[in-house]
């Protein structure tokens, strides 16, 4: 008999397509804290962030097709080949993010806010014209390198695959690493503080170049890890991924309250519920549409999104 | 007073009159010469098709020497032309595709120029409604080697009510295609997927002229052919994964999903969700997918999990063994060194072969003349067959093909690597009517 066969009809498609929601939300959540950190400290919306995120899975693509890794490949060398896309994405993520906060954001700290705004969509641009003389300007089908099978058994009647696990297994222990840093470690007390009041972080003796450069690592990082989930997730990658997850992430950021790490992941998730379930219950074509309402509806009633505005620290 | 010069003033009187000369239009041209030029998606994902279309326009030119001897049916004045073939872009790198502004741009440099006298073009159905109207009031022939939206020449089925109209401000046909249009496809596809034994179907579009309008004739058509249609959902080609709606999809166990689209609005990307949740039943396309490009962009390997079936309006390059087509296949293997790599090399030929016969049968270096010489071409015989252009502009040529992707392992540097192609399966032909 089936897994799940006595299971309401109703109750099994509400909870297949809130898994699909969450695993897809909690993606778009790695990339969305990159958003939210850096705002929170900077008060700059970072639009270079989504199309770092999309270097950073054709990095992962370059590593693999240099070692040719094929689906059929003995799977501990595959593996160990997967962790090393993760660090080296991670690494090159991670390491652009500063430069690019050393380059081009740092001489305009104290500029009017629009400026470095500006050079933050300049730098989009270039991203994505290096993504395009990189991957072309066609899809590029990313290695298929975990498995499609269902954890429950394929009769099951839900669907729940090594893919889908792989996704959470990523992006939870992430977001817990995230929020013990900014907790309980000394640079995250830090950077709370710089998100207070920089002043005033600097007056106590916080290094808060140091802890800037901490947040664009930290946020870029993340996105270096989601880049490579997101290629094993979505099997495909182009230069254009960088703007279509960004915009998403960017909402969710907003949704939730930009600034705000909690609010980030709800943000997101409640995109990947949105999505998930509007693609069946409304439709596929109105999914867009839908999480656009839903996040104009928010902000008419809560202007700082949901989280913003309980907790006055921004990270 | 003295006289002060303005250097600012003579510097924009200067402007203005050199501009005044210089933009004045050349209306006279190059009387010796005659251009013809084609608008196609150069750059992007459908480059590997339009250049085998490029190719088989140029080997049409080829054969002749870029000189053409016309004899004046008026007159009996004879005379040669010196052709000259202009490679119009209308996609850009960075859309990937094509675009309205660059489709434009081409039509009002055909239109402009005084020497350029057909307009073979486009690749995509909505790409040549926006060049379309430009070139009918220039009264300029357009010959599409690829567009097959029906609408485009014939009011009816899928066509809004201004349609074709809205395309023909000056009231007469200037367009002519090639190829078989969509509505003949769907019902092709419909037949064929009864033949391959489906019963049920789900059907999606991109919500395009092309794939919206295809997927609306397989729907109509399928009840004729015994095929339960199960649902029909128009997706966001900007969406990058669509694995809630195929889990949707899996949940009414189709026996086929088929896809009015092209490779360039997420074909593969679908195709790869349906193993992802794992949906096994083919997927059928229409010949906007039918490229190497959707191979290669998608991984050959993604094909070896499910059926991948595509038609197309008319016969693939390995279905061309005999006669004009056979002739054909040899002509551009011994100029290019290779065999066409796509079907759609044939009707870039066969457009460019039809213009020249129009040109010819006019006998001379005129606009209307050569359009109403094109449209009027009976029982002509080219690469595809012998054909005619009917009232609308269609080609009387009927015959379509289904093929399918067959992969395969090769060793590449000690370890397997999988490719695949399309494979010709079948002709389609509409049963003889009763």
């Amino acid at each position: 008999m089936p897994l799940f066969a006595d299971t309401p009809e109703v109750l099994v498609t509400l909870a297949q397509y809130t898994l699909l929601g969450l695993t897809k939300g909690s993606l778009f959540a790695l990339i969305a804290l990159g958003y939210t950190m850096v705002y929170g400290i900077v008060e700059l919306i970072n639009f270079a962030h989504g199309d770092l995120f999309m270097l950073g899975s054709f990095v992962a693509f370059s590593l693999l097709g240099l070692f040719g890794v094929r689906s059929a490949g003995n799977p501990y060398a595959d593996a160990a080949l997967l962790l090393d896309c993760f660090l080296l994405a991670i690494v090159f993520c991670a390491g652009l993010n500063v430069l690019v906060d050393r380059v081009v954001y740092r001489p305009l700290r104290n500029a009017p806010k629009l400026a470095p705004l500006v050079s933050a969509i300049g730098v989009s641009f270039i991203f994505m014209n290096v993504g395009l003389f990189w991957g072309g300007s066609q899809d590029v089908n990313f290695p298929n390198l975990v498995s499609d099978d269902n954890l429950f058994g394929e009769t099951a009647k839900i669907r729940f695959t090594a893919k889908d696990l792989m996704v959470i297994g990523v992006t939870v222990p992430l977001m817990l690493a995230l929020t013990v840093f900014v907790k309980f470690t000394s640079l995250g007390t830090a950077m709370r503080a710089t998100a207070q009041n920089p002043v005033a972080a600097q007056l106590m003796g916080i290094n808060t170049e140091t802890v800037i450069a901490t947040t664009f690592a930290i946020g870029g990082a993340l996105a270096g890890a989601a880049s490579v989930t997101y290629g094993l997730y979505v099997n495909t990658i182009s230069y254009q991924i960088g703007f279509q997850n960004g915009l998403y992430a960017f909402t969710a950021a907003v949704l939730g309250g930009i600034g705000n790490i909690p609010g980030a992941v709800l943000g997101a998730l409640i995109i990947g519920l949105v999505t998930s379930l509007g693609s069946f219950y409304v439709g596929e074509r109105w999914t867009s549409a839908l999480v656009f309402a839903i996040l104009i509806v928010i902000l008419v009633f809560r202007p700082s999104g949901l989280l913003g505005s309980r907790t006055r620290e921004k990270v | 007073m003295p006289f002060r010069v303005s250097v600012p003033l003579i510097l924009v009187v200067a402007f203005v009159a050199v501009g005044l000369v210089a933009g004045r239009r050349d209306t006279r041209g190059r009387p010796d010469v005659i251009t013809i030029v084609s608008s196609l998606p150069r750059s992007g994902s459908a480059r590997g098709q339009t250049d085998v279309i490029v190719n088989g326009i140029k080997l049409a030119f080829h054969d002749i020497g870029y000189k053409l001897d016309v004899t004046d049916p008026g007159t009996g004045e004879k005379r040669t032309f010196a052709l000259e073939y202009l490679d119009l872009d209308d996609a850009t790198a960075a859309a990937g595709q094509w675009t309205i502004e660059q489709e434009i741009t081409n039509a009002n440099l055909a239109r402009n120029d005084p020497d350029v006298m057909a307009y073979i073009g486009t690749y995509n159905s909505g790409a040549a409604a926006v060049s379309m109207p430009i070139l009918n009031r220039a009264g300029m022939f357009m010959v599409s080697p690829a567009n097959t939206a029906p609408s485009l020449t014939r009011p009816g089925g899928t066509a809004e009510r201004h349609e074709p109209m809205c395309y023909r401000p000056s009231g007469t046909v200037n367009f002519a295609r090639v190829i078989p249009t969509d509505d003949l496809q769907g019902e092709l596809s419909a037949l064929w997927a009864r033949d391959l034994g489906v019963k049920r179907v789900y059907i999606l579009d991109d919500n395009e002229l092309y794939g919206g309008g295809i997927a609306k004739v397989v729907k109509a058509m399928c009840p004729k052919y015994g095929i339960e249609v199960l649902g029909h959902q128009s997706i966001d080609s900007k969406a990058q994964q669509f694995t809630p709606l195929m889990t949707t999809i899996k949940g009414l166990n189709p026996d086929l999903v088929y896809f009015g689209g092209t490779t360039q609005t997420k074909a593969g990307q679908l195709f790869k969700d349906m193993a992802a949740v794992g949906l096994k039943c083919p997927m059928m396309a229409p010949d906007g997918c039918f490229e190497q490009a959707m191979i290669n962009t998608n991984g050959a390997n993604n094909f070896a999990k499910a059926k991948f079936y595509a038609t197309f309006g008319g016969l693939p390059i390995d279905a061309l063994t005999s006669g004009k087509g056979k002739e054909f296949v040899d002509k551009y293997t011994a100029l290019y060194k290779a065999p066409p790599a796509d079907a759609y090399a044939t009707y870039g030929y066969e457009a460019a072969l039809v213009t020249l016969e129009a040109i010819r049968r006019a006998g001379k270096k005129d606009r209307d003349a050569i359009r109403t010489a094109a449209l009027a071409v009976k029982n002509f015989e080219g690469a595809t067959g012998t054909w005619s252009f009917d009232a609308n502009g269609d080609t009387t040529n009927q015959t379509m093909s289904g093929s399918t992707v067959v992969t395969s392992e090769v060793t590449v540097d000690g370890s397997p690597v999988t490719t695949g192609a399309f494979k010709f399966v079948r002709a389609l032909q509409l049963p003889p009517k009763k």
